[in-house]
């Protein structure tokens, strides 16, 4: 895990040209590279060995229950946001078996899973991105049990952040204090300009391993111009978020509408699909299996992602706590909002907005949110005009 | 009685009543005991007393058919049993059984629903203590049927 | 391997793997009622003891079956054996009925935050307990007797659905027998042939001798039966800081990892299952939360 340099240094930078370098030195110093790369429609995060599986070109267009991509017409490697899938594949896998068991003479004995993890260089991580690593850091190691899981995953591994330099249709990574520039937590961090005239990348170091990373690499000092349109992209991002959320007091807010009847509102549309749950990067809530072959000899115990929009995520005997399709969704929108923040110290969104994209309704959480704010001041809510 | 006046002003249900109210009561009152295993009223009969029960226990209960006396409340020391007598037609409905030696205070029902017809003000007294038995036994009873400790909870 | 005396917190977090159970070997196992048994395990490595604290559960895990959190109902300050008591109302509970002398059974834990027994010193102590709530306070009743002299007046309050429902009998009757302790029972319905109280066991709250100025309350039993409870409680004047119920729901994990158990803001696992009422009363008047 790369320590916090704060990268005053001035910036280094590396000719689009030379990108391929930066993949051949992480592979030599023995990283398994993951990055983005366009499979089935999306941009997805899978093991990488050549820049060329980069998705140059490649733009994605998000809006309300809808990801689309388009060529650009430049040959910017990373000129998108956030796909379907996050970061938590790799740190905190959907399935894991945690361990194996076989019966031994009435008794019966637990075999550990010897965990081998490759040592990973994650490419293209978002500030947003980042922002989830360290919430879920917090989620997995900052209490009194650690996941060894997550740990092993999440030790070693070599980032290189990628500043966004356009903001996607439903990010509102400003309004979360999250991005668009990533600030800490990454050995490297790349900011790509790509016009008509030029195409480099802006490289700062967070890190000593960073540092390593940047010498090997050909590359020289910016200019101040470069400096600048670096520092421009990343400001004309800020000011362009596809979304915006209002966090004054959001705790207290949501502490206080538990019995809103703005909830029954969102519950007349949202269908329990559980897709926010999958492919927002902070969710972490699994279930366990326990599983034997059919001898029963055997016997198995797994981990597989789970999400607190399925009918039995609260099953107990009797029944389960939360039936209505309303308070399923006020329960997760209330936790990522408002309980996480007394559970972990911070809110545990992000501003990434994939939970917007991937809604087959296309359900707004900044839009629930301004909802129940204009609720309580006696206005009714803007109309959503999702379909 | 006058020895009955000082103990039945002791009582909680009795308190807040004006000397004047307590002494109209105290003349429909009297000294009852019942052994264990006796009853004090039947399902059926003219239900023309109430009691405050001074010590020992008293199972209400309903006799079902296949299952014999199914006891759906005790009653102990402090505790008023009885409000059929407040309504018409005046008839228990229940079965009242002491299930140890049981000492109270029988108070004379037809007795005091003549003095309230009078004074509508001990009237008024008497039916807002009653009601506030009957709130806290309906609220225990529907809790009873809720089944709580049941199969499915 | 048996685990050592923890707290709630670990003064330093625990990276090993925390999801392997431990076997442990079913030593007898006793029928209370006609659908609650009482499980007692000793761990399979000899001469390992088990520490808890009153109010703690662990994961049982019946191999190849499932996990579930079940209370400890034994005394903590016996080590060698793990006692468990629990109803019968699902598959695991179900398989778990039917194991034998010296079947293996799996065990995680103590987790979870305990009954306030040391705070309540130099306190009046009522245990109110409801149907199966009076396992998981049974623990807290044997640390109260063991250094009986700390407290104040030491009452429990027990309801239960029948008389046939009663658990703990012999032990209920050897209690009563004692002059330093108040046991009060009461049932939701019995037949003619009862001679104790028959109503629900917030009836048994106005008369219970407690002073409710200087009182630590631990109430045990389902959900609406807490409330109640401290409702009753309040009206007598027990402050709400002062009364403790125990809460459940679903979990996976036990450590707070899979967030299933989560209560509003609460993790049942790790910040419960013991609560100060006042911290969740609010939570608890909610519906689905």
């Amino acid at each position: 895990m790369p320590e916090s340099i704060p990268s005053n240094r001035t910036p280094a930078v590396l000719q689009s040209s030379k990108l391929h370098a930066l993949f051949e030195v992480l592979q030599k110093q023995g990283y398994t590279i993951v990055g983005p790369t366009r499979r089935d429609g999306a941009l997805v995060y899978e093991p990488l060995t050549h820049v060329n599986e980069l998705p140059q070109g490649w733009t994605d267009q998000q809006e309300g229950g809808t990801y689309r991509l388009a060529r650009r017409d430049d040959q910017a490697y990373f000129g998108y946001v956030v796909g379907p899938q996050s970061w938590k594949k790799f740190l905190h896998p959907p399935a894991l078996r945690l361990w194996r068991a076989k019966r031994d003479n009435g008794t019966f004995e637990i075999l550990a899973e010897p965990e081998t993890v490759p040592r990973y260089a994650f490419v293209g991580v978002r500030a947003c991105e980042l922002a989830a690593l360290t919430i879920q850091d917090q989620v997995f190691m900052g209490g009194a049990y650690v996941d060894p899981h997550y740990k092993k995953r999440r030790e070693n591994i070599f980032i290189v952040a990628v500043n966004c330099t356009q903001a996607g249709g439903n990010c509102f990574c400003a309004s979360m204090h999250t991005g668009p520039e990533a600030t800490a937590g990454f050995d490297l961090a790349l900011t790509e300009v790509c016009d008509a005239e030029q195409h480099f990348f802006l490289l700062t170091t967070g890190s000593p391993a960073g540092e390593k990373v940047l010498h090997a690499l050909p590359h020289r000092a910016a200019t101040q111009t470069e400096r600048e349109s670096g520092a421009h992209l990343l400001e004309q991002t800020s000011q362009n978020m596809g979304r915006t959320l209002d966090t004054s007091d959001l705790k207290h807010l949501l502490y206080r509408n538990t019995e809103n009847p703005h909830w029954e509102e969102v519950a007349r549309r949202c269908l329990t699909c559980a897709n926010c749950t999958m492919v927002c990067p902070t969710c972490f809530c699994t279930t366990i299996e326990d599983v034997t072959d059919l001898t029963g000899e055997h016997a198995e115990r797994w981990r597989k992602w789970d999400s607190c929009f399925t009918m039995d995520f609260s099953y107990i005997h009797g029944g389960s706590i939360r039936v209505s399709t309303k308070a399923r969704y006020r329960q997760w929108l209330t936790h990522k909002l408002a309980t996480w923040i007394d559970q972990f110290g911070t809110m545990g969104c992000v501003g990434c907005g994939r939970c917007i994209t991937w809604c087959p309704v296309g359900i707004d959480l900044t839009e629930e949110v301004r909802g129940l704010r204009a609720s309580e001041s006696g206005g009714s809510a803007p109309q959503t005009d999702s379909d | 009685m006058e020895t009955l006046e000082p103990i039945l002003a002791e009582h909680p249900f009795l308190q807040g009543l004006s000397p004047e109210h307590l002494h109209l009561i105290v003349g429909c009152a009297s000294n009852v005991r019942f052994e264990a295993g006796q009853y004090l009223f039947h399902d059926g009969d003219q239900a023309d007393k109430f009691y405050f029960i001074r010590q020992g226990k008293v199972a209400v209960e309903i006799h079902a058919a296949a299952k014999g006396a199914i006891v759906i409340q005790t009653l102990g020391e402090g505790e008023v049993l009885g409000w059929s007598w407040l309504v018409p037609p005046y008839e228990w409905h229940f079965d009242a059984r002491a299930i140890q030696l049981t000492r109270a205070f029988a108070l004379d029902g037809k007795c005091l629903r003549a003095k309230c017809e009078e004074d509508a003000r001990l009237g008024y007294e008497l039916m807002k203590r009653f009601t506030h038995i009957m709130e806290q036994r309906l609220e225990a009873t529907r809790l009873q049927l809720l089944d709580i400790y049941g199969s499915q909870s | 391997m048996a685990r050592n005396l923890e707290t709630h917190r670990a003064a330093e977090p625990r990276v090993d793997d925390a999801m392997l159970p431990a076997p442990f070997l079913v030593q007898q196992l006793k029928l209370e009622t006609d659908d609650t048994f009482t499980l007692a395990l000793a761990p399979q490595q000899k001469n390992a003891e088990f520490e808890f604290q009153a109010g703690q559960f662990n994961m049982l895990y019946v191999y190849g079956v499932g996990e579930v959190p079940i209370s400890i109902s034994g005394d903590p300050a016996q080590h060698a054996t793990l006692i468990h008591t629990t109803r019968v109302v699902g598959t695991v509970t179900k398989a778990m009925r039917k194991l034998k002398r010296n079947d293996a059974l799996g065990v995680r834990g103590p987790y979870g935050a305990p009954w306030p027994v040391q705070n309540a010193i130099g306190n009046d102590v009522v245990l109110v307990a409801g149907g199966i709530g009076l396992a998981p306070l049974r623990p807290a009743l044997y640390q109260l007797l063991a250094q009986r002299e700390k407290f104040g007046k030491v009452v429990l309050l027990y309801g239960t659905r029948s008389p046939e429902d009663i658990l703990f009998r012999s032990e209920l009757e050897q209690w009563r027998a004692r002059f330093d302790l108040e046991v009060y029972i009461t049932v939701d319905r019995a037949l003619g042939t009862w001679r104790g109280n028959v109503g629900v066991v917030t009836t048994l709250i106005p008369k219970a001798p407690f002073d409710p100025r200087n009182t630590t309350a631990m109430v045990c039993g389902p959900e609406v039966m807490m409330r109640f409870t401290a409702l009753e409680l309040q009206k007598r004047g027990v402050p709400s800081n002062d009364i403790y119920v125990s809460m459940e729901r679903n979990m996976k994990c036990g450590i707070g990892f899979c967030g299933h158990c989560q209560f509003g803001p609460t993790f049942i696992c790790k910040d419960g299952p013991v609560f100060s009422y006042s911290r969740i009363k609010d939570w608890l008047a909610k519906w689905e939360i």
